[in-house]
């Protein structure tokens, strides 16, 4: 299901524009409202959710597709963490579906998935790995990267049990809001994927922007 | 099939821990039908290696576990490898029962009125296992549920097929590595049984023949005989 968003760029609080192979790392209040942009078009932007209050507590992809009893998100889709608590909820969304079973690229899984030789690219865990690195007043480290959600990835699955990275439904300027349910952190890594034909072997820029108070 | 080493029967409901050496054979059996064993791997030598369901599907392109597929850790390597396989669909995205959702769908049951017939979680039953080696809920992943079965419509929507596994059956897995394994028998969470699910599982051990340059597994896709080289590296160097 597509629903647009009612809400004006202008009117954000917060604008930032991540390039890809880049992190973000900010905390979005409860009752705010978070929107990512593909600017290009086919990216993916592999995304983590901690509770800024008790960050060992953090979204949970079997968790949050157990209680919707689909494997892909989007509007409606309540964000679940490990303590059954709703993190978020999608309420908007031009894409149509996003995926949150294929995880984020790492370095030693780019050497199985494409070549042994692949070892020495830039992947998302290397992000993650950075940005916890940096922000060690979280405490937290390689233990709290879970599995994360690729928004604007398509990854179906077949009726036997097929796995399939599908060319992107996504597009220049499409987008997923949604709002927080209690005080996040939220971690981005924007793909340096330069193996996957899905985004044409050409990661992009992403956009964020937050609406409510206090960001 | 090598000489049995040990065997034993694990109660439905229950959970258990161990570690395994590289080159032993563990065979789960479903002693009456509709078992389910959820477990996680880590490695013993850094618990920081663990069980990675996402690499595990997409370096297969594969939703399900069965015979050939190997099972990976989030470092490249392979824990081990499902070499013999009764069933034909193993889940590994559904995740566990949680307190909550078993008091929701059978009730609650306190360990002071029904000892060891309580209801025990999945999630709770892992913590308890975990918390032997120091593992707490930052450690956590999406686990396999061994004889679970969850088909996927077009449109994303999961349904438990009720009678995948039968009496009987087993899985073989042949370990590839040193592997701290956490298990319990406690329910897949789709199950829709009207009473709390409560099948024993059977395991043995075995030696594993050594690996073949004919092995299902290594075979299995180009992926595998690179995630082995991984581990074949992994023991070169130590
Ligand atoms: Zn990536």
């Amino acid at each position: 299901m597509l629903k647009e968003s009612t809400l004006a760029a202008a009117a954000a609080i917060y604008r930032a524009v991540v390039p890809a192979g880049d992190y973000w790392l900010h905390e979005v209040k409860a009752g705010q409202t978070f929107r990512i942009v593909d600017v290009d078009g086919n990216q993916a932007a592999d995304t983590l959710f901690y509770n800024a209050a008790d960050p060992f507590e953090r979204y949970s992809a079997s968790d949050t597709i157990r209680a919707q009893a689909n494997v892909y998100l989007g509007v409606g889709s309540k964000l679940l963490s490990t303590d059954g608590n709703v993190m978020a909820t999608i309420t908007a969304d031009t894409v149509g579906r996003h995926d949150t079973l294929g995880g984020a690229c790492a370095t030693e899984s780019n050497t199985v998935r494409y070549a042994l030789e692949k070892k020495t690219m830039h992947a998302c865990r290397d992000s993650y790995l950075l940005a916890l690195a940096e922000h060690d007043r979280f405490g937290l480290t390689k233990r709290d990267i879970g599995h994360n959600i690729n928004f604007f990835m398509n990854v179906p699955i077949t009726e036997d049990g097929g796995l399939t990275f599908a060319d992107g439904v996504s597009g220049p300027g499409k987008y997923v809001e949604m709002v927080a349910a209690m005080d996040l952190l939220v971690l981005i890594s924007n793909c340096p994927q330069l193996n996957n034909p899905c985004n044409a072997y050409n990661p992009t820029p992403i956009e964020l922007l937050i609406w409510g108070e206090g960001a | 099939m090598s000489e049995l080493l040990y065997e034993d029967v694990l109660p439905g409901g229950t959970h258990w821990s161990f570690v395994v050496r590289r080159g032993l054979l563990l065979r789960l059996v479903d002693v009456d039908g509709g078992a389910n064993v959820g477990m996680l791997f880590y490695n013993p030598a850094n618990l920081l290696e663990r069980y990675n369901a996402p690499d595990t599907l997409k370096c297969q392109h594969t939703f399900k576990l069965t015979r050939g597929n190997c099972l990976y850790s989030d470092m490249g390597r392979v824990f081990c490898s499902i070499v013999d396989d009764s069933v034909g669909w193993h889940d590994t995205v559904c995740g566990n029962t949680t307190r909550a959702v078993v008091a929701e769908r059978w009730g609650t049951r306190t360990y002071q009125a029904c000892r060891n017939d309580w209801q025990l979680n999945g999630h709770d039953s892992f913590l308890v296992e975990g918390g032997k080696y120091g593992l707490g809920r930052r450690d956590l992943a999406a686990n396999v549920n061994w004889f679970s079965k969850v088909v996927v419509a077009d449109d994303g929507a999961m349904t438990f097929d009720v009678g995948n596994s039968k009496a009987g059956d087993h899985v073989d897995l042949r370990f590839e590595m040193d592997t701290l394994v956490l298990l319990h028998t406690c329910p897949h969470p789709l199950n829709p049984a009207a009473d709390y699910p409560r099948a024993a599982v059977r395991y043995q051990f075995r030696s594993a023949p050594p690996m073949t340059e004919d092995d299902a597994c290594l075979n299995a896709c180009p992926e595998n005989r690179r995630g082995l080289e991984n581990n074949r590296l992994y023991h070169l160097i130590g």
